[in-house]
């Protein structure tokens, strides 16, 4: 009697351990990574992912997961700073994950560790104008000589879209020989003729096309393609002949990705895949600049090749000596909204 | 010498404890948190941070505002408490449901649909425009949707206490010759001053809060239509908590002061009452 109970004891124990055992062993094949990146780049990552996803699983036997998060990108550095445990991330600007690296979650030296600055893709400011141009702007001396014309761009305090348009705008006049008084006198003349800034990038694209004020948006190329096709005629996409190289970088968090095993190993996969044909297709399906020339090449009535873009060293040392002078507080911006006489 | 527990309920030292833990987790600590992390600044600097001209402008653009808007829910709170409580009318149910919806609604939603609202091209817009109102990205605007979003407090403080006013009295003050007025004036609003003083500073105390629909429909130019919280956020863009945080102390130092000045009127109110 007793042996005959045991039997079948000793079989559904052995099953157990061996379940155990088994869902341990596939524990171990299983990540799940967090890519924490800023608004607009939904679509693009959930594209690259379905693509890289089931490649790395074919390679390593990995099954990856691939969280998505997205927000205004400084507000998404900071919850990654705050401790958001993001594998990577790729964020708008170079500030934003700067910021994450002061404070010691990225390792220093993080540009160099991927190719051309850790730089897949990059992107620029164009214009977006009313149907058939009716201002006829062509050029960033037009926006402010031009008379009658209002401009659409965020507040360059609150939004990278915004201080990027800045640069921009800055920069087409320094590049071209303008000396800093220029310069100043153009932002001040621009800036005069913004009626709203709205805090962030999506703010300004629903007061240019909803609300219909404003002749001219200076807008993210990938969105100004975007808002353009949606908006079924009523708008129009001017490239400017010259323009700020803006720079969306991507890293790999490395005090996030050493807490558990296969995180390292599948993230630095997943960022180098970025580089790949395949993926830097996607990045131009989706108007981000491909890196890789030969890719760009293909996308010519995409991305006009005569289009000059400057980088952020044609105008200060770096991105963050860039916003301490004109963005940040008692800097060149500040300086255009203060009060007359006082 | 034992003491004399005079309380007909007991439970005083439990609910307390339970009391100043509840606040303790939801307020004080977080406020401890913004006091600790503005503390990082020295003197110079939290002053450098807190006290620029620009900032001076947005916190009397944020108070004034706040204010304006808490005085006209006031008055029109007063006056839907009164009709949704005195008299019975068809959708009686849905107005007084519609009178919390500012509360539920994201108010990032609010502020854009009364910014489309009032643009030039938009609906409202249009006719307000030729005669000099512009409701969108002006002062104005600011003003309107901190009344939006302020609008249930003084309903829903009032409303109970209407509800609950004997009718004798009314009817006494008529019958001692009192004209409707007299009335209203001297034996109903008495009774309300506690509740509206309340409602008040509720409706106050939100709109110097609200940023959500504030940053769609003011448009956000320094120095003319730039509230405080703006200024907070353009701070933690550089990565400067510190300096956000010193802002935001001046903010709810400021508002901690306004909200015991309206309490103590309050109390005031209530021992003045008859």
């Amino acid at each position: 009697m007793k042996s005959s109970l045991r039997l079948p004891f000793f079989v559904i124990t052995l099953g157990l351990m061996i379940g155990i055992f088994l869902s341990i062993s596939t524990a171990q094949q299983e990540v799940s990574l967090l890519n924490v990146s800023y608004d607009p780049t939904r679509e693009l990552w959930r594209d690259i992912n379905s693509h890289f996803i089931p490649l790395y699983e074919k390679q390593k036997g990995v099954k990856l997961t691939i969280n998505q998060s997205h927000g205004g990108s400084s507000t998404q550095a900071r919850a990654v700073i705050d401790g958001l445990e993001a594998d990577v991330t790729t964020l708008a600007s170079f500030l934003d994950t700067d910021a994450i690296s002061k404070k010691g979650l990225i390792k220093d030296g993080w540009v160099e560790r991927l190719p051309n600055h850790s730089r897949p893709y990059y992107s620029t400011v164009v214009f977006v104008v009313r149907k058939g141009n009716p201002k006829g702007i062509k050029d960033w001396p037009d926006l402010v000589n031009k008379p009658d014309i209002s401009i659409i761009t965020p507040n360059p305090k609150t939004s990278g879209n915004g201080y990027v348009s800045f640069f921009a705008a800055w920069g087409s006049v320094v590049v071209r020989g303008g000396s800093r008084q220029d310069a100043i006198n153009y932002v001040t003349k621009l800036y005069q003729r913004v009626p709203v800034l709205d805090s962030g990038a999506r703010g300004a694209t629903t007061t240019f096309v909803q609300k219909e004020i404003g002749d001219v948006h200076l807008a993210w190329e990938n969105e100004a393609h975007l808002e353009v096709a949606e908006a079924k005629g009523k708008l129009e996409l001017v490239n400017p002949p010259i323009s700020i190289l803006a720079e969306p970088q991507v890293a790999v968090v490395d005090a996030n990705v050493d807490r558990a095993p296969g995180h390292r190993e599948a993230a630095e996969a997943y960022l180098k895949y970025t580089y790949t044909d395949e993926a830097q297709e996607i990045f131009a399906k989706h108007f981000y600049r491909p890196s890789n020339e030969t890719i760009l090449k293909k996308y010519t009535d995409v991305f006009p090749a005569n289009t000059k873009l400057f980088p952020i060293t044609a105008i200060a040392k770096d991105w963050p000596d860039a916003h301490k002078q004109f963005i940040g507080d008692g800097g060149v911006f500040d300086s255009i909204y203060k009060p007359r006489g006082r | 010498m034992a003491s004399i527990n005079r309380r007909v309920l007991p439970g005083f030292s439990l609910t307390l404890g339970y009391t100043v833990f509840y606040l303790s987790i939801l307020v004080l600590i977080p406020i401890a948190a913004c006091f600790l992390k503005a503390s990082t600044l020295s003197f110079h600097e939290f002053w450098d941070a807190v006290w620029t001209e620009r900032a001076r402008a947005a916190y009397y653009l944020t108070f004034g505002a706040a204010f304006i808007a808490a005085l006209v829910n006031l008055v029109l709170g007063l006056l839907l408490a009164w009709v949704l409580v005195r008299y019975t009318f068809p959708g009686k149910k849905i107005v007084d449901s519609l009178v919390d919806l500012p509360l539920a609604l994201p108010t990032a939603v609010g502020g854009l649909v009364y910014a489309s609202l009032y643009v030039q091209k938009g609906w409202l817009g249009q006719y307000l425009a030729p005669l000099g109102i512009r409701g969108a990205y002006t002062r104005l605007g600011i003003v309107l949707v901190l009344t939006f979003v302020g609008l249930p407090f003084v309903v829903r403080t009032v409303q109970p206490i209407l509800e609950d006013l004997d009718p004798e009295s009314e009817e006494a003050a008529a019958s001692l010759g009192s004209t409707r007025w007299q009335t209203f004036r001297n034996v109903i609003l008495p009774t309300l001053y506690p509740a509206l003083i309340t409602g008040f500073a509720l409706a106050f105390a939100r709109g110097i809060g609200e940023y959500g629909s504030v940053v769609f429909v003011s448009g956000n130019m320094p120095y003319k239509t730039e509230i405080a919280p703006i200024l907070i956020v353009a701070r933690l863009e550089e990565f400067a908590y510190g300096e956000a945080t010193a802002i935001a102390i001046v903010l709810l130092v400021i508002s901690f002061v306004m909200l015991v000045l309206i309490n103590r009127l309050e109390r005031w109110s209530m021992r003045h009452e008859y």
